[in-house]
């Protein structure tokens, strides 16, 4: 991935660019107009998601969505996280994407070491087998799943969604970690290989640490993947004490989002939020990451 | 030397766990789901097979034509929206904002990475129309229109998933692209400025084609995410009104999860795969094609 952050000055404006500071200010105009419309575009929902959480069952009556809360209603959050179930929605989230992290990571760094590094006849045909992976729809394998899973027991506890979402992460994964591995020259694991270590010690000691930017960018892509599916966790989660937060936040607006909107606006907030917090602290490597997911998938 | 990394137990040890993984709980699945194309029935009833009925079924099923039409419609008006306007905002980065363009970059980019879920139920509440108006009608109602049932119809409801589905991931068509505008090479553009290029045909005849591998991937990734949409035509409108918005992936749920029908659910799946396929298929040959001219 070649991106940069920060793009080369072009000097797009026109050659004849006047100097009048007049005609200067008007031609900034339109790009003023198209930032601010895109802000607000953007920032807008999110703004009026936030003031409707803090709004009473009357006030959404009787006044326009748009105006600030008559009473502010912080209870909405309390009510939201207990009645939407949202501790354990949250848990069930974080039981089921840890282990699957780790999983993919740990199993498609080594396949993708394997598939770059190491030499063997049927590389490219493996890595096409692998690659064939990422266009399948999760309609095409949840059916034989469930029968399997249904019939050794494991229905009704979380383990499904963590083997699924493992096996579902794995394409992807060992595509992009083999593409990272390709930057590494292959003399640097033969070098460390030379003193009688064999090279499964160099992977793990050289170049699992080679690569660990690498591997931060792909659980960043998976995280995510995980974190917001809906389509598994509907068909391994639907039990109430199973539910992951997507399914727990679907569920809580079937039953109560019709009754009483402030409390739903509330857990759509905390939701959110929560995203926020981890988007405001690594938003330029989550932007990296999910766009070379994108470009190597 | 290459006996080091023709170690075949390295080998199976790193690549053996994950291949099994991935043929376990992939490929193993998608060949059995092809297998139950053949039958009839469920995991609790027991499996009847019956040839080729479900294949018949798939053709001559209404359900099958209107999901299959509004997923083509989906994917191409989604499609085009995502990369269109993706494209426009990775040429505002990069010629209009230059430097500045971080913030508005990382902000626009915001709603890609947030619960379809969520956004979805933040939907509903936005175009509401009864018992009272959400805000766009209320902004409809205020210039002097009159508000629309927007989830209430079918056409105006698909309109409220493309605009949706646009405005999640746009930031994510305009970053992508813009990281492919970032890698034509600066030197190019500035000799075609020296020859007395003017904004227009500099955009026509060299930043356009220079950037015709990166819009096709993007054209590739964003249709095979269209058309295998699910999360949010399920939570925004959970198919309907009826079954109006209700592509292949959510008929195919309903098929085995409603009505308990593996064998015609995984009929509807495998024709999704196919036009999957198909799709990246022919968008992968013709991007081939373009990019050696």
């Amino acid at each position: 991935m070649t991106t940069t952050p920060n793009a080369p000055d072009l000097r797009m404006a026109p050659r004849y660019a006047s100097t009048n500071p007049v005609v200067k200010l008007l031609k900034r105009v339109p790009s003023t107009i198209t930032i601010l419309v895109l802000v607000l575009l953007t920032a807008y929902p999110l703004f009026w998601m936030v003031i409707n959480s803090l709004k009473g069952k009357s006030d959404f009556l009787d006044n326009p969505s748009y105006a600030l809360p008559e009473v502010w209603v912080w209870e909405n959050y309390t009510k939201a996280w207990e009645v939407g179930n949202l501790a354990t929605t949250i848990t069930n989230s974080v039981i089921v994407t840890i282990p699957s992290l780790i999983l993919i990571v740990i199993l498609g760094t080594a396949a993708g070491f394997a598939l770059e590094v190491m030499v063997f006849k049927r590389r490219g045909g493996v890595l096409l087998y692998v690659l064939a992976g990422i266009m399948i729809p999760g309609q095409m394998i949840i059916l034989p799943l469930f029968t399997t899973f249904y019939n050794i027991g494991l229905v009704g506890s979380l383990t499904p969604l963590i083997i699924i979402y493992t096996a579902g992460g794995l394409p992807l994964t060992i595509f992009m970690m083999a593409t990272y591995f390709r930057a590494i020259p292959r003399e640097v694991f033969e070098a460390s290989t030379l003193d009688g270590a064999n090279i499964l010690r160099s992977f793990a000691s050289v170049g699992f640490p080679m690569v660990r930017n690498a591997i931060f960018t792909v659980a960043i892509v998976q995280f995510f993947l995980i974190w917001n599916d809906l389509l598994i966790a509907l068909i391994f989660a639907g039990q109430r004490k199973l539910n992951t937060i997507q399914v727990g936040l679907l569920n809580f607006s079937g039953e109560y989002g019709a009754i009483d909107y402030g409390p739903l606006f509330a857990a759509i907030v905390i939701t959110v939020g929560g995203i926020l917090v981890l988007y405001l602290f690594l938003n330029q490597r989550i932007m990296k990451g999910l766009s070379a997911g994108a470009v190597k998938g | 030397m290459k006996s080091v990394l023709g170690d075949k137990r390295a080998i199976a040890i790193l690549l053996g766990p994950a291949l099994l993984v991935y043929t376990l709980v992939t490929m193993l699945p998608v060949l059995w789901s092809f297998g139950l194309t053949f039958f009839k029935g469920n995991p609790l009833q027991g499996f009847e097979f019956n040839g080729i009925a479900n294949y018949q079924k798939l053709l001559g099923d209404s359900y099958v034509h209107d999901a299959f039409w509004f997923t083509i419609k989906y994917a191409i008006f989604t499609s085009i929206g995502q990369v269109v306007l993706g494209y426009g905002l990775a040429l505002l980065y990069m010629f209009v904002l230059k430097k500045s363009s971080t913030l508005v970059r990382t902000l626009v980019f915001f709603p890609v990475v947030l619960p379809t879920v969520a956004i979805s139920l933040l939907y509903q509440k936005l175009f509401q129309s009864a018992p009272n108006d959400g805000l766009i009608n209320e902004l409809l109602v205020n210039v002097g229109l009159s508000n629309v049932d927007w989830l209430g119809a079918g056409n105006s409801a698909f309109i409220v998933i493309v605009i949706m589905d646009i405005w999640r991931s746009m930031g994510f068509y305009g970053v992508l692209l813009f990281s492919g505008l970032l890698d034509i090479p600066e030197d190019i553009i500035e000799s075609a400025r020296i020859d007395g290029a003017r904004a227009w045909s500099l955009f026509r005849h060299i930043i356009l084609p220079m950037s015709l591998p990166i819009l096709f991937a993007s054209i590739i990734f964003s249709v095979n995410g269209t058309v295998k949409v699910f999360d949010s035509v399920f939570a925004l409108t959970a198919g309907g009104p009826g079954n109006q918005t209700t592509p292949l992936t959510l008929y195919m749920y309903r098929t085995a999860f409603q009505f308990s029908d593996y064998g015609y659910g995984s009929t509807i799946a495998l024709l999704l795969t196919i036009i999957c396929l198909l799709i990246t298929l022919v968008l992968f040959r013709s991007s081939r094609r373009d990019n050696t001219l």
